[in-house]
């Protein structure tokens, strides 16, 4: 089955799905599903149980952080210039949120294919930072997604024990965002590294100012 | 009387505290408890001398491999990769090159490829050795296994030395081949290496397989089933001792696999025994592939010329490629968004994930079959928390 038949596929069997097909455009050629996040659980359950697929191992899930983009173009507006219209050019700016992204590469061991690669995406990168977890469909997702929860601060409703598993509790950042910034503790090093020197200076300075 | 371990998957709370588990004892076996690798730690509930509950801690070790990697090139990850698990930088090497190439459509060349397989076997036989007698050595045999597992890890690590030039972090592979010619001789050193081998293994069996103490203490251990294995994500030897047939070397015939006849050893009870036997098998199977490779290794170029490794810059687009290491499928997944660095870089590891049935092996037998069924699933802390 390729993906497009494993979309329609999923489409026919549960009732209102919903599946975008997500183009790779590498040689590797492994093109993606992306799920709405309601409908994930029952599209993933499917994906397991139906006889044909039987997608009964989840191998990789990892998530993704797409920072917010800023795209400008140039428009020409009528505007009112001295009194008299006239075309001017303007330069438009649209802002597209940012969003946290799951993905998860299955494969069948019964079977022998894959891998079908499905992902889902958050709101944006803030607030709305909540995906069903997959876990209770393939409990290898467990340890992955509790990593996600960690490095990128996605919150898996539904998983049995989502907590902090590589970094310390008490940690409050996801360093695997784009934007975390590594915190400024470096003490002085007498090595050759001149650049942590560099860092520690810096950091005594900001200390004694 | 051995109590079996539930079969059927339940998952767990936190581990409770003090209060309401009467009788019970909370304990944290790591991470400086010798079995533990001094950066692991299972926090364990037992009763009595029986594990009642048991999560594993790790992250002592992580150092955010994923992120470095993110920000340096695609060829300064490759020597990051050879400290994941450092019992098989050279199969960590290929796992990440194989990605690569997915990701930018690279050709690699026969030569190479018989390279690559020659290097990753020899990879799979001294990481095999070492895990057999480390796992006696949590049994009790105090010694003597290790260091015969060792001893015939030394002279598979002199190849590594003179083919890289390190014993332990070796830095070989290249996208689209690798990175040396071999060292004059080094085929026919291989080939006696190859031929000895088995010797060990014969000596090994004779020793132990058979032994009335490693029988007692490893058949109807940490049984885990076919269908909690599939469903835990459980890959390698480990999967297979627990009668998966699944294998990536034959599943996905990556590299050149396919023209390989050699067989792929099953358990059949999923135990501490079965994931011993399974290694035991594997390495006899792994010689047979060897002694095909050693003889049909063709002359030719092992890179390819057109691959640019300096200002590598593959088009946007994302890769998922995984390998069979010792320890069961490593996958590294790169997302490019057309820039000399990875947008995303990601390990998948199989250390990291066969921890995750490890409370289901382990529930309702003794605290001292904990430490062998740890033992048996083979993991190196460089990789779970990278």
């Amino acid at each position: 089955m390729n993906i497009e038949e494993i979309k329609s596929a999923i489409e026919k069997a549960v009732p209102g799905a919903h599946v975008e097909l997500v183009l790779n455009p590498s040689p590797s050629a492994q093109h993606s599903l992306l799920l709405r996040p309601e409908q994930a659980q029952a599209i993933a359950e499917f994906l397991r149980d139906d006889p044909e697929l039987h997608l009964d191992f989840c191998s990789n899930a990892t998530g993704v952080d797409w920072l917010d983009t800023e795209t400008s173009e140039k428009v020409k507006v009528k505007k009112l210039v001295d009194g008299i219209e006239q075309e001017v050019e303007e330069v438009r700016k649209t802002h597209t949120p940012g969003y946290l992204e799951a993905v998860y590469h299955i494969y069948s061991m019964e079977k022998k294919h894959g891998p079908v690669i499905i992902r889902m995406r958050t709101g944006n990168r803030s607030d709305q930072v909540t995906l069903p977890s997959l876990t209770p469909v393939w409990r290898s997702a467990e340890f992955q997604e509790r990593e996600i929860f960690d490095l990128f601060g996605i919150i898996f409703e539904g998983h049995p024990d989502l907590r902090r598993i590589l970094m310390w509790d008490g940690f409050e950042d996801h360093p695997m965002r784009k934007d975390y910034v590594e915190p400024n503790d470096y003490e002085y090093e007498p090595t050759a590294h001149d650049s942590v020197l560099e860092k520690a200076k810096q950091a005594r300075a900001m200390e004694g100012a | 009387m051995q109590t079996t371990a539930p079969t059927e998957h339940t998952l767990l709370e936190p581990l409770a505290t003090s209060s309401g588990d009467e009788g019970l004892l909370e304990i944290s076996l790591g991470p400086h408890h010798p079995s533990t690798h001094g950066v692991f730690r299972m926090d364990a509930v037992l009763d009595g001398e029986r594990v009642v509950k048991l999560k594993p801690v790790v992250g002592y070790l992580h150092r955010n491999h994923e992120k470095i990697a993110e920000s340096a090139s695609y060829l300064a990850s490759m020597p990051y990769t050879d400290r994941l698990d450092y019992f098989g930088s050279l199969t960590n090497n290929w796992a990440y090159a194989l990605a690569v190439e997915k990701l930018a459509g690279i050709q690699v060349p026969e030569r190479a490829e018989y390279i690559r397989v020659i290097t990753a076997e020899l990879t799979r036989l001294q990481n095999h050795a070492t895990t057999i007698g480390f796992l006696l050595q949590e049994m009790g045999a105090s010694g003597s296994p290790l260091m015969y597992g060792f001893r015939e890890r030394e002279t598979i690590l002199d190849l590594f030395e003179a083919l890289t030039g390190s014993r332990m972090m070796c830095n070989y592979m290249r996208f689209g081949g690798c990175r040396v010619e071999l060292p004059s001789g080094w085929l026919d050193r291989v080939k006696k290496t190859v031929t000895e081998f088995p010797r060990f293994l014969d000596e090994f069996e004779n020793l132990l397989t058979s032994n009335e103490i490693l029988l007692a203490r490893t058949q109807g251990i940490g049984t885990l089933s076919k269908e909690l294995a599939i469903q835990g994500g459980v890959t390698g030897p480990v999967l297979r001792a627990s009668g998966v047939n699944y294998d990536i070397r034959k599943v996905d015939k990556y590299g050149i696999y396919d023209r390989f006849n050699f067989k792929i050893p099953l358990g059949e009870h999923g135990d501490v025994y079965d994931r011993y036997m399974v290694r035991m098998l594997e390495m006899r199977e792994s010689i047979k592939i060897l002694e095909q490779a050693l003889r049909d290794i063709p002359a030719g170029p092992i890179i390819d010329p057109k691959t640019k490794i300096r200002g590598f810059r593959p088009k946007p687009g994302e890769a998922y490629g995984r390998i069979e290491s010792a320890k069961g499928e490593l996958g590294f997944y790169l997302i490019s968004d057309g820039t000399g660095n990875p947008y995303r870089y990601r390990v998948r590891p199989p250390s990291f994930i066969n921890l995750t049935l490890l409370e289901d092996m382990c529930r309702g037998y003794s605290v001292a079959d904990l430490i062998v069924i740890f033992g048996t699933i083979d993991i190196v802390l460089g990789e779970v928390d990278r």
